[in-house]
C-alpha cells in the first residue's frame, strides 16, 4: 500500500499539523511515512500545502507531480490541485470559501463541512480534524487507535487533555463526509 | 530497535550531533537550516550531555569557532545554507590545511548569489572541487533521507578524526524541510577532557607537563617544506578515495541504463525509475553516497559490463556529471538533466529526460 | 682592581635579567625595536609567573606576529586574519579551565576582525585580548590601517591620511569599553623600561582576573611602533610615537572592574 496525498489550504487551517497527525499515525502502525511542506515565498499570500505519503515500503520522491488524494482547503488551493489528482483517485474539499466547485469526472469527489461542522462543535480549532475524519472514513489507511496514538505523540503533554475533543471531532468528520 | 521520531531533516541533524556526542555546535540562521540551531537551542544540550552550543555574529565566526574548538581535538560542528557556506570558505581552507577535525553541514540552496530558500544541488563544485584555495579534498556525504541525516553524522565526525580533515555533509532544502520516520541511534558518550587530552596528542589544549608544545596551523614559508605538507596531505586524500567511496545501487542488476543521483534527486530518481519501469525501460539507480571520494570504480565497472547509458539527474546546470564523464572517458553516452534555481524535477520529467537524451538520443 | 673574567660575570649571584623559559630560543622575526618582542616576551613572563604554562592556549593572528607560536613556548592556533577572537570563544567554551588569550594587531582585530572583535567582546568571552596597535599594516609592507593616524603616510595612503577619503583613526578600545561585556580595558605602551612595567602588571591583572573566573573579556591595548613601516630609525619612531599618538590614544586604564574611567 502506498498513499501520496497533499493537503492544501490556508496557514491557520491546520493543513501542516493535519499532515503531522497522519504521518505520526503511519509510524504507530510501522509504516513509513514522509511530510513535505511548501515553504518560504510559496507560502506568502497565506497558503499552505503539505505532501504526506504512507507507505508500506521505503518511500521514494517526497514531493510529486500527481496524488492519489487531495484534499483541499481553499479556491486557490482547488484551482492549483484539482489537475493533480490521479484518475480513480479521491478529492475531499470544504464548500466553505470554495467558489468554483471540482467539475472532474474521472475522480470520485467528497464534501466535509468541516468549518461549519468544528463551529458548531464550539471549536474553530478542531476543523482540521474534522476533515482529518472525513479523509479516514473515505480512506482508512491508518486505525483511529493509531491516530490517537499518533496525537499522544506529536502533542505535547499539556495538551493531551484536548485529545478526546480531536477523537469526537474526527468521529463527526467520519459521519458526516458527502460523496 | 532506537527511539522512532516524526523529524525534519534538520531537527534529525541537530539531534544527532547531540547523541554523538559532539562537544560544541556554532552556527548562524539561515533558511532553510535555521531549525538546526533552534532545535539545539530549544533541546539545551549543555544540561543533556555539556554540549556547548552558541549562536556566531557570522558564518565566518561559526567556521573559526570550528578552528578553534577542533584544534583543541573537541568534536564540533556548524551548519548553515549555501551563502553562509561560500562565506565559511576560507576557513574551511584552513581547517584542511591545519588538518583539524569538524563537521560542516550545508543545507543547500538555490543559487548563485542571494538565490532563493528552495531546494538545490548547484554547491557540488564547490563542495568536492575546492571552495576555498588550495589543494585539498573533503570528505562529502549527501544524505538522501531524514534517516540519513541523522546516521550520517556520527559517521562524519568518525571520519574527521579517523583522517583529521573538515567533512561535509551535504543536503538540502528538501532534505532539511520534510519529515520522515527516523529512529534514533542511543546517545554516546561525550569524551573526557583527560580523554581528548590522551587521546589526539596533537591537539593544542594545554602543553604537556614535561612534554613540547603543540601548533596548530596552516602557514608554513618555506615553500619545500609545504610542498612536504601538502604531499602528506595528497597521501590522506589518497588513502580517503581508497576506503571510503559510499554508494548505493537500486535496481541495477539487470538495469540497461542507470540514473545517477544523490540527495534529494536520488529519491525522485527512485520514484521515475518505478514509473520507467511500469513502462518497461529498465533503468537502475546508482545513487551516490560521498560525493568525494567519487564512486568512479563501479561507474567503470558498468560501463566496462555495458551499461547504454548513464543520466545524471541533478538540481544543478550539470555539476556531479562531469565527475561521470570522467570515469566513463567517452566509452558510452552519459547526459544531464537538470533543474536550476531551486526548482524540483518532477519524476515524469526525468523518465521523459532518459527517454529523449539516453535512449532516443 | 683585579680583572673581571667572564666566568665571574655570569655568575648566577650576577645575573640581573633571564629569559623566560616560555619564550623559546627562536631567533626573533620582528626588526630592530619593534614593540611585538617585547610584548611577546612580558606575555609570556605573566603566564610562568602565574605557574599556567600547560594551561594555556594561545591564538596568533595574521600580520607581523604571525609567527608568534614560534616564539611563545605555550600551546598556539594559528588563526586567518582577524579571526583570532571566534577561534578563543570555541577554545575557552570547550575548555573553561584553561587560560586562552589571543594577540592582534591593528589591521587583524579592528579591520578584517571587527566584527569578531565586538562580538567577543560583546558576549563577554573570558578571554584575554592583547592588541598591538601600531598604526600601520606592518607584515604587508606599511599600508593604512584603521588606526593610522590624520595625516600620516602610508603606502597606500601616500599623500598622508585623508579623514574625508579614509575616515578617522579607529579608537577601538574605546568602543569595545563601552560593551557590558569587557570588564578590564586598557591601553599601555612598550617602548621604554617604565611603560613595559607598567604593561606587564596590566597583563598580570587581565590574565589574573581570567584564572580567578572573574566574568568578562578583558582588553590590553599596547600602542606600538612600526620603524619599518613608518620609515624612521627605531628611536626617531618611538618619538613620533610619543607626540604624535600618545595624544590621540591615551595611555593608561580606560574601563576597570567593569566600569569606565571617569576621565576619559
Ligand atoms: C584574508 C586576508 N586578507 C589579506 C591578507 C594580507 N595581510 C596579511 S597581514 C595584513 C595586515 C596586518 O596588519 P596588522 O594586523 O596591523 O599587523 P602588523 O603586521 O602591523 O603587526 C594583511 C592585510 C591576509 N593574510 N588574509
Ligand atoms: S614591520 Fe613593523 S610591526 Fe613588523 S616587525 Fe617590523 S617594525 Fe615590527
Ligand atoms: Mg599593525
Amino acid at each position: 500500500m502506498t498513499e501520496e496525498i497533499i493537503i492544501a489550504g490556508f496557514g491557520g487551517q491546520g493543513v501542516l499539523s493535519m499532515g503531522k497527525i497522519l504521518a505520526y499515525s503511519g509510524i504507530m502502525q510501522d509504516q513509513e511515512v514522509s511530510w513535505m511542506p511548501s515553504y518560504g515565498p510559496e507560502m506568502r499570500g497565506g497558503t499552505a500545502n503539505v505532501t504526506v505519503i504512507v507507505s508500506d515500503e521505503r518511500i521514494s520522491s517526497p514531493t510529486l507531480t500527481f496524488y492519489d488524494t487531495a484534499i483541499i482547503l481553499n479556491q486557490q488551493s482547488m484551482d492549483k490541485f484539482e489537475e493533480t489528482v490521479k484518475p480513480g483517485g479521491v478529492l475531499l474539499y470544504d464548500p466553505n470559501g470554495i467558489s468554483k466547485h471540482p467539475s472532474r469526472t474521472d475522480i470520485t469527489i467528497y464534501k466535509i463541512e468541516g468549518a461549519k461542522i468544528a463551529a458548531d462543535m464550539g471549536n474553530t480549532k478542531i476543523f482540521n480534524m474534522v476533515v482529518l475524519g472525513a479523509y479516514l472514513k473515505v480512506k482508512p489507511i491508518v486505525k483511529l487507535e493509531n491516530v490517537i496514538k499518533g496525537l499522544k505523540k506529536s502533542l505535547p503533554e499539556r495538551y493531551h487533555k484536548l485529545i478526546p475533543l480531536n477523537e469526537d471531532a474526527i468521529t463527526m468528520g467520519m459521519k458526516n463526509v458527502i460523496n | 530497535m532506537g527511539e522512532l521520531k516524526l523529524m525534519k531533516g534538520n531537527e534529525a541533524l541537530a539531534e544527532a550531533a547531540i547523541r554523538a556526542g559532539a562537544d560544541g555546535y556554532f552556527g548562524y540562521p539561515i533558511t532553510p537550516q535555521s531549525e538546526v540551531i533552534e532545535y539545539l537551542m530549544a533541546e539545551k544540550p549543555y544540561e543533556r550531555t555539556g554540549m556547548v552550543v552558541l549562536q556566531a555574529e557570522s558564518e565566518v565566526a561559526s567556521i573559526n569557532m570550528l578552528y578553534g574548538g577542533g584544534g583543541t581535538g573537541k568534536k564540533v560542528m556548524t551548519s548553515s545554507s549555501s551563502p553562509g557556506i561560500s562565506l565559511m570558505q576560507e576557513g574551511i581552507s584552513y581547517l584542511a590545511g591545519a588538518e583539524i577535525p569538524c563537521v560542516v553541514a550545508n543545507v543547500v540552496r538555490g543559487g548563485p548569489g542571494l538565490g532563493d530558500i528552495q531546494p538545490a544541488q548547484s554547491d557540488y563544485f564547490q563542495s568536492v572541487k575546492g571552495g576555498g584555495h588550495g589543494d585539498y579534498r573533503l570528505p562529502t556525504l549527501a544524505p538522501s533521507s531524514v534517516q540519513e541525516m541523522s546516521d550520517f553524522v556520527p559517521i562524519a565526525f568518525d571520519l574527521a578524526f579517523k583522517y583529521r580533515t573538515p567533512v561535509l555533509i551535504v543536503s538540502d532544502g528538501l532534505i532539511g524541510q520534510m519529515m520522515e520516520k527516523v529512529e534514533l541511534f542511543d546517545q554516546m558518550p561525550r569524551l573526557t577532557d583527560e580523554e581528548v587530552f590522551e587521546k589526539y596528542p596533537w591537539a593544542t589544549n594545554g602543553k604537556p607537563k614535561g612534554g613540547e608544545r603543540r601548533i596548530i596551523t596552516s602557514l608554513d614559508l618555506d615553500p619545500h617544506k609545504l610542498e612536504k605538507h601538502n604531499h602528506k596531505l595528497q597521501a590522506k586524500y589518497k588513502e580517503i578515495t581508497d576506503n571510503e567511496v559510499r554508494y548505493e545501487l537500486i535496481d541495477a542488476d539487470d538495469a540497461e541504463y542507470l540514473f545517477v543521483a544523490y540527495g534529494s534527486s536520488a529519491r525522485i530518481a527512485q520514484k521515475s525509475l518505478k514509473l520507467a519501469r511500469e513502462k518497461g525501460i529498465k533503468v537502475g539507480l546508482l545513487r551516490i553516497i560521498t560525493l568525494w571520494p567519487f564512486a568512479s570504480e563501479i561507474i567503470n565497472e558498468f560501463t566496462e559490463k555495458g551499461i547504454k547509458g548513464f543520466l545524471s539527474v541533478e538540481m544543478s546546470a550539470g555539476q556531479m556529471v562531469e565527475d561521470i564523464k570522467l570515469a566513463v572517458n567517452g566509452r558510452t553516452k552519459v547526459e544531464h538533466f537538470g533543474r536550476l534555481g531551486g526548482v524540483i524535477h518532477s519524476p515524469e520529467e526525468v523518465v521523459e529526460a532518459l527517454e529523449q537524451k539516453i535512449i532516443g538520443g | 682592581m683585579a680583572e673581571l673574567s667572564v666566568k665571574d660575570i655570569i655568575k648566577p649571584e650576577n645575573l640581573v635579567y633571564e629569559k623566560t623559559k616560555l619564550m623559546t630560543d627562536k631567533t626573533l622575526s620582528y626588526c630592530p625595536g619593534c614593540g611585538h618582542g617585547t610584548a611577546h616576551r612580558l606575555t609570556m613572563e605573566v603566564i610562568e609567573e602565574l605557574g599556567k604554562e600547560n594551561d594555556t592556549i594561545g591564538v596568533a593572528p595574521v600580520g607581523c606576529s604571525v609567527l608568534a607560536y614560534e616564539f611563545m613556548n605555550v600551546d598556539m592556533q594559528e588563526a586567518a586574519h582577524g579571526r583570532a577572537p571566534a577561534l578563543a570563544t570555541a577554545i575557552k567554551r570547550l575548555w573553561p579551565g584553561k587560560v586562552v588569550f589571543t594577540y592582534q594587531g591593528d589591521g587583524d582585530l579592528a579591520a578584517i576582525g571587527t566584527a569578531e572583535t565586538i562580538h567577543a567582546c560583546n558576549r563577554g568571552e573570558n578571554i584575554v585580548m592583547i592588541f598591538v596597535n601600531n598604526g600601520i599594516y606592518g607584515m604587508t609592507g606599511g599600508q593604512m590601517a584603521p588606526t593610522t593616524m590624520i595625516g600620516m603616510k602610508t603606502s597606500t595612503s601616500p599623500y598622508g591620511r585623508d579623514a574625508a577619503l579614509n575616515g578617522h583613526p579607529l579608537k577601538i578600545t574605546e568602543l569595545i569599553a563601552q560593551l557590558p561585556g569587557t570588564t578590564y580595558v586598557t591601553r599601555q605602551a612598550v617602548h621604554t623600561p617604565a611603560a613595559a612595567r607598567k604593561a606587564k602588571r596590566a597583563l598580570k591583572k587581565a590574565f589574573e582576573q581570567q584564572i580567578n573566573g572573574v566574568p568578562g573579556t578583558t582588553f590590553i591595548e599596547i600602542v606600538s611602533n612600526c620603524n619599518s613601516g613608518w620609515k624612521m630609525t627605531p628611536n626617531d619612531a618611538n618619538n613620533w610615537m610619543e607626540e604624535n599618538m600618545f595624544p590621540f590614544y591615551p595611555l593608561g586604564d580606560i574601563k576597570v572592574d567593569g566600569k569606565l574611567i571617569e576621565s576619559k
